[in-house]
This record gives structure tokens, C-alpha cells and sequence, in this order.
């Protein structure tokens, strides 16, 4: 089996969730070798992140360049180039770097690429058959991918549960020496942090999150009333935000807010992965959904198949009793 | 010097009064002549329009809307002012004619008023000028002091029209205190002998204004009052030509238009506008631009309709959008199009082709795009307008050049493509068009079958999107399928064959889309071979009876249950809970654009221990649910929702059930019952589901 | 600027369940829908409006079948000047890298400013605007949620990364992006607008006219192959309630309660 990387996205020192997730991925494909991380960036961060994820791999390749103090996935995957032994499989967490560097990265090391990995189904020989979703997630699907030339596999966010056991105390080897000068045709400029928002959705212990089920842009009252009643907020899917029906600082999600609040209610939400890549620190998730199959009901804790527009008020009435009855 | 002398043989600046006056009018109606001649060129650049047929029709229509003032009457204290005015101008017209000719030709006397009838004329002229006078006093007074609200005019829509409103209406004024000082003075002159002796009009204007110069006080001397009596026949002459040439810039020009708008109107309201007229469906595709995307788009009827609007606000008064906050208002519809035709064809100066019409107005647009999708088509701008303008073709006509330009909001996007792709605005399955007749106790007592290939059906049962794939609304299609087969009609559905009607694609201004709907239907319905239709969806009512042709004839189910109600197949078993109080909510597409009024209301009446109350809005007048079809997709912005309103109206009315005969009205009703706060205290039911109800059935008679 | 736009059909899937085909190797496609890859239609409303602004022409191409021409045509409806219609039969089977090797052949027949691609289709890859970027050495930025010209040699361009935050990039010219839902507001089109460009010719491109070598594309070149779909289980971890909804209610308020979120 050929060697296992994994890419490590960091941010200020910090690992994110998903390098200890891939080390998981890593031991499924191949169980009896330990993966590798490798971290680019510069400076105290990059030390920092690399200390962090030692605790979960034994061998950590360190590339520090001033020109990666960004990560910009052209020039991390010229310097990944120069480092990588041919034939290597390297997992990269399926969010907006990953998508930058994974494809081109597979052209460069003509190896397979398959990405969004959900689970791994098994490996023989030079075949790794890995799950996937397609069709918004109504459908799953076996792939098999020829590996014998390496692979460049992004996993979902989420996908795996993290190893758990003892705490290792991985080596760090510093490759930077290897790398030289770096340029790209993309130069990053600045990231400009989206508006706050009249409600900070990460901060609340319950969440009434609602999806395109909301049907309109009136019905964000009946949510409101509920979330009213509960001392929740109210947070949202995607489609809402793009049909404007609520402001993008209410939207959970990979390209919205990442939330960890104890109690989640998903109203109206089909349950894309990338809506659930911002659900962290697993809440109770309770589901309602007029849609039996939609794919929330595999995720929740709870589920209840019902029309939220119905639903909703009911629930707000009956909270609104209760309260008025502790009130006495 | 005999009396004074006639206002022709006055002699001044070595002008004699006859030279002069002939001046003015030659000027006068030169001006006129050439301002109404440019008035006219974009009408002649504009799009055609047939409006020559059924001469004695159309006539007939003048004299019932224009001699006849019909809708005035519909705003009481208005409509009375109006009607005084407008009757006091007929009456004043023959004698402003014969006071102009006067001035140059002293003994001229009008044909026909030589003998008794002039002074029974005169007496009456006398009579009129008063009125219109008091009239002006009080449309100022109503102007200034109470200010209705309909004649505001929105800041995003300039400035108030006060200020000109005053003007034209002091115009007037003057005039009529003119023509009556005019005769005062003649007539306050002392008789000679062989003059016949001018007797004016007890306690009218020239009465009052005789008295006044007679009375000692005065003392007026014969020159005197000759000077007054020249004087105010000038003031007439000048204000008579000031007012006829400044009319054709502002609201007055109905006085000239109107007659021609009311002849030319639309005879046949409930269908909506070709694409271009003389233009056949088959090679519409050989147009090169669909609707009205600049003011030359509009045909020539449209922009005489612009001229014509009197600025009365009655369309606005009675728009639901406008009511609820929507960016529309009829009423500017017209007034900003009027404003750009004066500023694009100045009347001094070369005529320019402006911008597109919608769009902001940084592009010079003068229509905003959501202006012109806040319509639902209800018609009641259009019910209400005394000089019958058109306001339902043109926003359909706007938005056809909006859907031709690729201009449409993303929310009506998804539902025109599931409508290209599946025939229904979800983008269901077409397989499962017929779902709603497989209910387990529905298939049991009214087995539905899905016509094909003439197997023998005499009527189809239209079913149409809503009520075949809404749950809420898919009651409404097993009891209208109920009510069918307890009369024992022989009838079927359409299945997967059906698509939408496409009525709402049509007046979104999808014509091309709607054109495709159509034929799949027509050919449909032509192969199902029944001899009638029948719905319970009045914009698939309106569709099928006016948007298609050659399909047999279509009833809506009132019409159904009213008839056969009268045949005696349906009786009535009665209402259980005495104490509610219904209320009919009138469906536009039902009422105002097909007249179906009576059958619903006499179905509710038949029913035993049934109360039922009028809401203040009802019939012609009934107000918008919030619009169907696709209009359940856009997403307005408003304060308010228009059903919310409306279910208000119905709690006013103290009601506390509404029955309405469209599943779009259930959608809304329903809706706005919730977000007014009224669930527990109101409800709404179709006229089906309540006639499926209570309907007396045989088994029960046994049981 | 002369624009490429890759574009991709997919069945409409958003409103109907899918099924899986009794073989279980495809979905049920006998009652689906077609129509162009969403993400796709905002690459070439974005091409257009680029277009408006400092002028050029707009390429829409892709990779399929006869079928496939629906798609370029209501593009060009759009007013995408040119469709461009690349089949092969040996192109079947392709997988991503396949139909990057396609694409970047028929790139190299053209001369484009700037490509675009949506930035995923029905399978959620994400992978041919990467892929395609780096065999032509060209830059690359994913996730384009706003384009601005520079100047004929760079583009100022924002990504969509986490918290609804916007990383801005200067990229050079020519260069592939991938690009986001919501990027802009796509223009309708109409049955009307494809018929008035239904006989506009279409010139179709295959593996000779392309110079690709029919081995490394295709089935036989794929690396990656999808073995079978299969619908995972329903429910595997919600508990569905199936009471009345009063007992709904209750039981998610009580639970509600237990989890520490309502007082």
C-alpha cells in the first residue's frame, strides 16, 4: 500500500477538526501504516499547529516558506510537489482549500483523484472503493478508484469520527529546505469578513434552523416566534439565504457560520452535507421535515416527518403555555 | 349709441372688436389645431390596434359611459360633481359656440334657439354656468380642505397635483364668471325700445351679477357697463383659448379625448391582448420583440388612454397592491407614461426616442421592474375607470417585453421552467397529476377516471395544477369530482395529460410558454371528446373560455351546482352549526372578469340555516386575495399581504366563515387567516367542499 | 475578452425523489428531466456580463451527446455567441481527469481569456475546473463568488470561504474558475429564445478533430469508476416519532427541555 498523507489545514496555530478526521480516514484505507501530515504555512502558527496535530500522527512533515503564509493552493501545491514521494495517496478535507488544491494537485502527480469521500468501503489490491453522494445526497454511490499510481482523495468534513486512544507524540521533519522559491498566477489580497449581523447565531444554546421547507419569505415569522418562545435563534440553509429571506449571518454551513449550540432544530432542511459541515460539538438534532427520505433524518437524533408551517405554531403555543403556566 | 354697443363693434386701438376677435380665434384654434396635431405623432408611430369594428356597439357605449357618465355614480359626492360639470359643459357648449361668434358677428343667433327655444335655452345656460361654478367651489374647497386620499400623490411618484388641479379649476371659474358677467352687463344695460328685454335666470350667477351692477350703489354708467360688458367678453374669449390649448398639456385633455377613448374602448375585456395585433400565433415567431419595452411599443388606444386619464385615483383607490403597499399603482401607470409622452414629443421641439421604459431610473426607465410584477391582473382598477382605460394588457404587455429581454425575478424562474419541462409550476411528476383521486375513502365512494381516446365521457373535469398537487387544495378536487358524480354526470380528468392552463404563465407575460400549454391541452381535450368542461379553478375558467380556442364550452362548478340546484339534483341537508355567519369572497377571475356573480350566492342562500353577510367589497368592487398562479411565487415587496386585508374586511363584515370558489383564494385566505392572528376565530372553505358537505344524498335519506 | 464556459447537463432532481433502477447501477431516468447544471448557468451569466462590460465573446462548450445541444442552445438563447457540442463515443466513460484531458485539448484549438466552469454538477466533485487549470499550467481559483476586470491581463476575483467570508485574489490571465451559485441573478430564457437560435449551426468537435488519444480519455482511461448507487438506509440514526402531532410537540419540547436548551 502506497504511503498516506494527510494535508492539514490550519488557521492561527489551530488544526482544523478535520486533520483529526483524515488521520481517521487514513488508518480505514490502509489500517496497518500510520499517515503522515504535512502543514505548510510560516512562523510561530505553523509550529504551533504542527504541535497540535502531533498528538494524532507520528510523523509530521513541516514546510514553512514565508510565501505560504497564506494558503494559496497553487503555491502549496508546487511545494507539495516537491516533497511528495510518487505514488502517494493524499487526503485533503473536501472545503474550500481542498476544492483549490485537490484536482490540480492529482494532475500533477498523474495520480487518481476522487473527492467528497463520505466513507471508505475497502481497498484491494490498487482499488480503493470509497462512498460518495450525488443527486444533493438522495443517492449514495460506490466508486472505485485505481490507485496504483497514487490518489488525491478529499474527505467530507465530518465524515469520520476522529481516532480515539492514547495521545502519540508525532516527530516533526522540517522539509522546507526543499521547497525554494515559490510564485503563482493567483495572489491573495485580503479577506473581507462578512457583515455581523443583527444576531450572533454561534452564541445561542438552541438553534430553530430553517431550510427551503420555510417556503416564503413571510413564514421566517412563524421560526421567529418559535425561537422567540424558546430564547432561541433563529438560523438558517443556504436557499434561504440566496431567495434573501434571511441574512447571511444567519446561514449555518461551510460557506456560513459554524455553530455548536446544545440543542439543534432542523425545520424544513433537506440536510446537504455542506449545511451540516457547520453543525458542530454534535447537538441534540431534532428533524422536521415533510420529506421522509430527505437525508436529515440519517443525521438527526430525532425525526419527526410533518410540515414545519403546522408544526411550528404548535409547538410555539404549546412552549407559550408552558411558560405561562410556570409564570403562576 | 343704442344700449351698448356689441363686443364686435368696439373700437379700440384702431382695432375694431370684430378684427380682434377674429384674430383671437384663428390664433386660438390654430394653437389648439397644431398642439392636439403634435399630440397625435406618437400615436401614429405607435403599435396597431383594432378598434374600427361594431360601429353601433361602440357607439352605443358612448352614450352609456361617456352622454351617460355611468360609472360616475360609483363614488357618490365625486361622481355628482362630475356629472354636474359635464352636464353643465354639454349645456354651455352651444352657447360658448354662439358667444364666440357673437364677438364677430353681432346678430348671429345658433340655429334652432331663433324662436321660443333661446330664451328657454338661455335660462338653462344661465342655470348651468351657476352650478359649474359651484362645482369648481367645492372640488377646490374638497382639493384644499379635505383632501381625499386618493389624490395624493406618493413622493416616489413627484409632486402633488394640487396646485395644476386648482389652476384648471379656477380656469373655469373664471369663465363662468365671465360668460354670467358677460350677460349681467348686456342685460343690466337699459332696454331700448324694439330690443326684446333680456330676462335672466332667477338666482343665477348673471342674475346675482345683474342685480348687483343695477343696484344704485353702483350707479355704473351706459359706458361703464359697456366696458364691463366688453371687458368680460374678452376675459371669456382669452380664457376660453387659454383653456383649450392648455388642456391638451395636463388632465384636462379628457375633456377632448374622452369620447374618443370610451369608442375605442376594448369591447371584449376578459381577453387579453394578442402579442401584436394582425399577427397570427403561427408566425409569431418572426417577431423580432415581444411586448412593450419602449413607449412606441404601446399601440396607439394605450397611449390614447395615457391622454385620457383624468387623474381621478379611482383605479389606485380600489388596487389591492396599492392598497398593501405594493410598489403599483395604477393610476401612475398612466400619469408617468402620459409625462413621458409630453416629454419625449414636446409640442415645441423635436420628437426623441427615450430608454427602455422598465428599469431605474438612472437607465431613464419610468417604470420599476417590480412595479410591473406587483400586478395580480385582479381588474378592479379596470372595473372601476369612467373612461374605461386599459391597465391589465399594458402590465401584461410590459412584462411580455420583460420576459423577452431575459428579465425576470429568480423566484418566477424555477416555476416557468418546471412549467416548460413538467406542465406544472412544482415540477412534479406528471405521472402523479392524478395522485389526488387515489385516497382511500375518496376512490371508494367516487371512482375518477383518467379520460383517454374517447371512452365516453361527456365532460372532463379541468382539474389544473393546484388542485391536482396541493394537498390542502386537492379536497377541493374530490369534492368538486363528488358533486359531479352525485348529479351523475358521466365525466373524467385529464391525468398526466393535463397540464397547467398556463392563465397565470400568459399574464406574466410568458406568451410563448403559454402558447405550447395551450395546444398540448387543446389537442387533449379534442382527443378526450367530451361535449363540455367543467373546473373549480376560475383561472382555469378564464383560460379555457377565453384563452383557448375550439375546446367545448367550460362552466365553473358554481355555475354546475346553481343549475342543477334549480333542475333539483342537489338538496341541501341543513347546516349543523347555526352559528356561524358566511361570507362570499368574490375570485376575480369568477367575478369581475366573467360576471359570475349570482350562482355562488344563490348555492351559499339554498343552503338551509345558512346566514350569510356582504362584505363591503364584493362583486365588482371584491378585493384581491393576493393574486394566483404564479403569483403564489413572486415574492412582492408589500407591508402587508392583500389576504390579510381581506380577511379583515370579512371580520368586519362579521363573518367568521369565507367561502371563496378558488383553490388560489383557499391558499391565501387560509394564509392571511394565520398571519392575522384570527386562526380559531375564522375559516375559509371552498363553495365545493361546503356544498360536497351538506348535499342531501340518498343514503343518508335511508339511514 | 473571449470567454470559455464548460458547461454540463444534468437531470433536475430538486423536486422529485430519485429511484434507483432495478440493476442498481444508474437512477431512474425514464421520468426525469434535463436541464443545464445549475452552477453552470450562473458561469454563463457571469461570462455575459463580463462581456457587457469590456466586450468579447462567450464559448459555451460541453462534453456529451446529441442530447446535450439543449443545453448549448438555451445558453446561446442567453446570448452565449457560440455552442460548441464535443462527443466522441470513445468520450463515454470519461472521468473527471477524462474530461479535463477533453476540454483541455479543445482549448488549445482556441484562444480563450478566461474559462468558467460551475463550480460542481449533480455528482458534487468539483474537479474538472482544477483539473482542466492545471493541465493547461493555467491559475486557477474555485468557489468565484464575484469577478471584476482589471485589466486585459489580471482579474480581481472573491472566493467563498468559511463564515460567509469573502477571500479576494488577483489572478492572472488566462485562468479557470469554478464558479458559485449566486454569483449573480442569470437571465431567464424562454422556449421562445432557443427557437430563435434553433438554426444557428453547432459545430460538433471529436477525439481526431481534437487530437486526443481515445485511450486516455474515456472509459478506458478513467482511473475512477463508479461501481453502483445505492440509497443509504433510511433513518439510520433519527429516531422518528410517529405519534400524533400534539404528542410530536410534547416529546420535542420535553426533549428540548432534557438537553439543556429550554427552561
Amino acid at each position: 500500500m502506497a504511503r498516506i498523507f494527510c494535508y492539514i489545514v490550519h488557521k492561527a496555530g489551530v488544526p482544523d477538526d478535520s486533520a483529526f478526521e483524515l488521520a481517521a480516514a487514513a488508518r480505514k484505507i490502509d489500517p496497518a501504516t500510520a499517515p503522515t501530515a504535512i502543514l505548510t504555512g510560516s512562523g510561530a502558527d505553523l509550529d504551533a499547529a504542527c504541535k497540535a496535530v502531533s498528538a494524532s500522527y507520528t510523523e509530521i512533515w513541516k514546510i514553512a516558506n514565508e510565501a505560504l503564509s497564506y494558503p494559496n493552493a497553487e503555491l502549496v501545491r508546487k511545494a507539495l510537489l516537491k516533497v511528495l514521494p510518487s505514488g502517494s495517496v493524499v487526503l485533503v478535507a473536501h472545503q474550500h482549500f481542498g476544492i483549490d488544491l485537490a484536482p490540480g494537485l492529482s494532475i500533477k502527480t498523474n495520480s487518481a483523484f476522487v473527492s467528497d469521500v463520505l466513507d471508505i468501503a475497502g481497498a484491494e489490491g490498487a482499488t480503493l472503493k470509497v462512498v460518495r453522494q450525488e443527486f444533493g445526497g438522495q443517492v449514495s454511490a460506490h466508486v472505485g478508484c485505481d490507485i496504483s499510481s497514487g490518489a488525491v482523495v478529499t474527505i467530507r468534513p465530518g465524515a469520520f469520527k476522529p481516532l480515539e486512544g492514547a495521545p502519540i507524540s508525532g516527530g516533526v521533519v522540517d522539509k522546507s529546505s526543499e521547497i525554494g522559491t515559490l510564485a503563482a498566477g493567483r495572489r491573495y489580497l485580503e479577506t473581507v469578513v462578512a457583515e455581523a449581523g443583527d444576531v450572533d447565531i454561534t452564541k445561542y444554546n438552541v438553534l430553530v434552523s430553517i431550510g427551503r421547507g420555510i417556503m416564503e419569505k413571510d413564514n421566517v415569522t412563524i421560526a421567529q416566534e418559535l425561537a422567540d418562545a424558546l430564547g432561541a435563534a433563529v438560523s438558517c440553509s443556504r436557499p434561504v439565504v440566496d431567495a434573501k429571506w434571511m441574512e447571511k449571518s444567519r446561514q449555518v454551513g461551510s460557506s456560513g457560520k459554524t455553530v455548536k449550540p446544545k440543542v439543534y432544530l432542523a425545520c424544513g432542511i433537506s440536510g446537504a452535507f455542506q449545511h451540516l459541515a457547520g453543525i458542530k460539538g454534535s447537538p441534540f438534532l431534532i428533524a422536521i421535515n415533510k420529506n421522509p427520505k430527505a437525508p436529515i433524518f440519517q443525521v438527526a437524533d430525532v425525526g419527526i416527518v410533518d410540515d414545519i408551517l403546522e408544526f411550528l405554531p404548535e409547538l410555539t403555543n404549546k412552549v407559550l403555555e408552558l411558560r405561562s403556566v410556570a409564570a403562576k | 349709441m343704442v344700449g351698448i354697443e356689441s363686443a364686435s363693434q368696439v373700437t379700440s386701438w384702431l382695432v375694431t372688436g370684430r378684427i380682434l376677435f377674429l384674430m383671437i380665434h384663428v390664433l386660438g384654434i390654430m394653437c389648439f389645431a397644431y398642439i392636439v396635431a403634435r399630440r397625435m405623432v406618437p400615436l401614429l408611430r405607435a403599435e396597431r390596434d383594432f378598434r374600427f369594428d361594431h360601429p353601433w356597439l361602440r357607439s352605443g357605449r358612448v352614450l352609456k359611459f361617456w352622454l351617460g357618465q355611468w360609472k360616475q355614480p360609483r363614488y357618490k359626492l365625486a361622481g355628482t360633481l362630475h356629472i354636474s360639470i359635464f352636464a353643465g359643459f354639454i349645456v354651455l357648449a352651444v352657447r360658448a359656440f354662439s358667444v364666440l361668434i357673437v364677438g364677430v358677428s353681432e346678430n348671429f343667433v345658433m340655429p334652432g334657439l331663433a324662436g321660443r327655444a333661446g330664451p328657454v335655452y338661455d335660462i338653462i345656460t344661465d342655470y348651468a354656468a351657476t352650478i359649474v361654478l359651484l362645482c369648481m367651489v367645492i372640488a377646490v374647497i374638497r382639493r384644499l380642505v379635505f383632501r381625499p386620499a386618493r389624490y395624493a400623490v406618493p413622493a416616489r411618484y413627484g409632486k402633488a397635483h394640487t396646485a395644476d388641479a386648482i389652476f384648471l379649476l379656477s380656469l373655469i371659474a373664471i369663465l363662468m364668471v365671465a360668460d354670467s358677467l358677460f350677460a349681467a352687463a348686456r342685460a343690466a344695460a337699459p332696454s331700448q325700445p324694439g330690443q326684446s328685454i333680456e330676462t335672466l335666470a332667477a338666482f343665477s350667477l348673471p342674475w346675482i351679477l345683474q342685480k348687483a351692477l343695477v343696484s344704485t350703489s353702483l350707479s355704473l354708467s351706459l359706458p361703464t357697463l359697456g366696458r364691463l360688458y366688453f371687458g368680460a367678453y374678452l376675459v371669456h374669449e382669452l380664457t376660453f383659448y387659454f383653456l383649450l390649448c392648455y388642456r391638451p398639456f395636463g388632465i384636462q385633455f379628457h375633456v377632448e379625448t374622452s369620447l374618443f377613448n370610451i369608442y375605442f374602448a376594448k369591447l371584449d375585456r376578459e381577453i387579453l391582448k394578442p402579442v401584436r395585433w394582425g399577427v397570427a400565433d403561427e408566425h409569431l415567431d418572426q417577431v423580432k420583440s415581444f411586448g412593450v419595452k419602449t413607449f412606441e411599443d404601446f399601440t396607439w388606444k394605450h397611449m390614447l388612454d395615457f391622454y385620457s386619464c383624468a387623474d381621478c385615483g379611482r383605479c389606485s383607490d380600489n388596487c389591492p397592491a396599492n392598497a398593501v403597499g405594493r410598489p403599483l399603482s395604477p393610476r401612475f401607470i398612466g400619469i408617468k407614461a402620459r409625462d413621458y409622452a409630453f416629454q419625449h414629443y414636446p409640442v415645441i421641439g423635436r420628437a426623441q426616442n427615450g430608454a427602455a421604459l422598465v428599469g431605474g431610473k438612472d437607465s431613464g426607465g419610468i417604470y420599476s421592474e417590480d412595479e410591473i410584477w406587483s400586478c395580480t391582473t385582479c381588474g378592479a382598477c379596470e372595473a372601476e375607470c369612467p373612461l374605461l382605460v386599459e391597465y391589465i394588457d399594458k402590465i401584461v404587455d410590459l412584462r411580455r417585453g420583460m420576459v423577452d429581454d431575459g428579465n425576470v425575478p429568480q423566484s418566477l424562474q424555477k416555476p416557468l421552467k418546471a412549467l416548460e419541462s413538467r406542465g406544472n409550476p412544482y415540477g412534479k411528476m406528471e405521472k402523479k397529476k392524478a395522485d389526488w383521486t387515489n385516497a382511500k375513502d375518496f376512490q371508494q365512494v367516487c371512482p375518477v377516471k383518467t379520460l383517454n381516446d374517447h371512452n365516453g365521457a361527456d365532460t372532463l373535469y379541468f382539474v389544473d395544477s393546484i388542485t391536482s398537487y396541493d394537498d390542502r387544495m386537492q379536497s377541493i378536487g374530490r369534492a368538486t369530482a363528488k358533486i359531479l358524480s352525485h348529479v351523475g354526470e358521466n365525466f373524467g380528468i385529464l391525468g398526466a395529460a393535463e397540464k397547467d392552463s398556463g392563465h397565470e404563465v400568459r399574464r406574466f407575460g410568458e406568451e410563448t410558454l403559454f402558447m405550447a400549454l395551450r395546444d398540448h391541452n387543446v389537442d387533449a381535450i379534442k382527443a378526450s371528446g367530451v361535449r363540455r368542461i367543467v373546473t373549480a379553478d376560475p383561472h382555469a375558467y378564464n383560460a379555457l373560455k377565453h384563452d383557448y380556442k375550439d375546446v367545448p364550452p367550460v362552466e365553473h362548478i358554481s355555475q354546475v351546482i346553481a343549475s342543477e340546484l334549480k333542475a333539483g339534483k342537489i338538496k341541501f341537508n341543513p347546516l349543523d352549526d347555526k352559528n356561524n355567519v358566511y361570507t362570499y369572497h368574490d375570485p376575480c377571475y369568477l367575478g369581475r372578469h366573467n360576471q359570475v356573480y349570482d350562482d355562488p350566492r344563490d348555492v351559499l342562500d339554498a343552503i338551509p340555516g345558512l346566514k350569510r353577510v356582504e362584505m363591503t367589497r364584493c362583486r365588482d368592487r371584491s378585493f384581491c386575495c393576493g393574486g394566483g398562479g404564479l403569483m403564489l411565487f413572486y415574492e412582492p415587496k408589500e407591508d402587508q399581504r392583500m389576504g390579510v386585508k381581506r380577511v379583515q374586511m370579512a371580520a368586519e363584515a362579521g363573518a367568521n366563515v369565507i367561502v371563496t370558489a378558488c383553490p388560489f383564494c383557499m391558499v391565501n385566505i387560509e394564509d392571511a387567516i394565520k398571519v392575522a392572528g384570527l386562526e380559531g376565530k375564522m375559516t375559509a372553505i371552498d363553495l365545493a367542499e361546503l356544498v360536497d358537505q351538506q348535499i342531501a344524498r340518498e343514503s343518508q335519506k335511508v339511514a | 475578452m473571449e470567454i470559455l464556459v464548460c458547461a454540463r447537463r444534468v437531470p433536475d432532481t430538486s423536486e422529485n425523489e430519485i429511484q434507483l433502477n432495478s440493476g442498481g447501477n444508474d437512477i431512474e431516468r425514464d421520468e426525469l428531466v434535463y436541464s443545464i447544471n445549475e452552477a453552470d448557468n450562473y458561469a454563463v451569466e457571469e461570462a455575459l456580463q463580463i462581456v457587457a462590460r469590456v466586450g468579447g465573446t462567450v464559448t459555451v462548450a460541453t462534453v456529451g451527446g446529441e442530447d446535450d445541444e439543449e443545453i448549448l442552445r438555451r445558453e446561446m438563447a442567453m446570448g452565449a455567441n457560440h455552442g460548441v457540442l464535443i462527443t466522441d463515443e470513445a468520450f463515454s466513460g470519461s472521468d473527471g481527469k477524462g474530461i479535463a484531458t477533453i476540454l483541455k485539448a479543445f482549448v488549445q484549438k482556441g484562444h480563450y481569456d478566461l474559462i468558467l466552469t460551475g463550480v460542481q454538477a449533480e455528482d458534487s466533485a468539483a474537479q474538472v475546473g482544477g483539473m482542466l487549470a492545471a493541465l493547461l499550467d493555467y491559475p486557477f481559483a474555485s468557489l468565484v463568488n464575484s469577478i471584476e476586470v482589471l485589466d486585459s491581463k489580471k482579474l480581481k476575483v472573491s472566493r467563498e470561504i468559511e463564515g460567509g467570508n469573502k477571500e479576494m485574489n488577483e489572478i492572472d490571465l488566462p485562468c479557470v474558475l469554478s464558479i458559485q451559485t449566486g454569483i449573480n441573478e442569470p437571465r431567464y430564457v424562454g422556449i421562445r429564445g432557443i427557437r430563435q437560435v434553433a438554426s444557428v449551426p453547432i459545430p460538433t468537435f471529436g477525439a481526431s478533430e481534437l487530437g486526443v488519444d481515445p485511450g486516455a480519455v474515456g472509459g478506458a482511461g478513467a482511473k475512477v469508476k463508479r461501481v453502483d448507487y445505492f440509497v443509504p438506509a433510511l433513518g439510520k440514526g433519527a429516531e422518528i416519532l410517529r405519534g400524533s402531532r400534539e404528542e410530536n410537540v410534547d416529546k420535542v419540547l420535553e426533549l428540548v427541555a432534557a438537553k439543556g436548551g429550554f427552561k
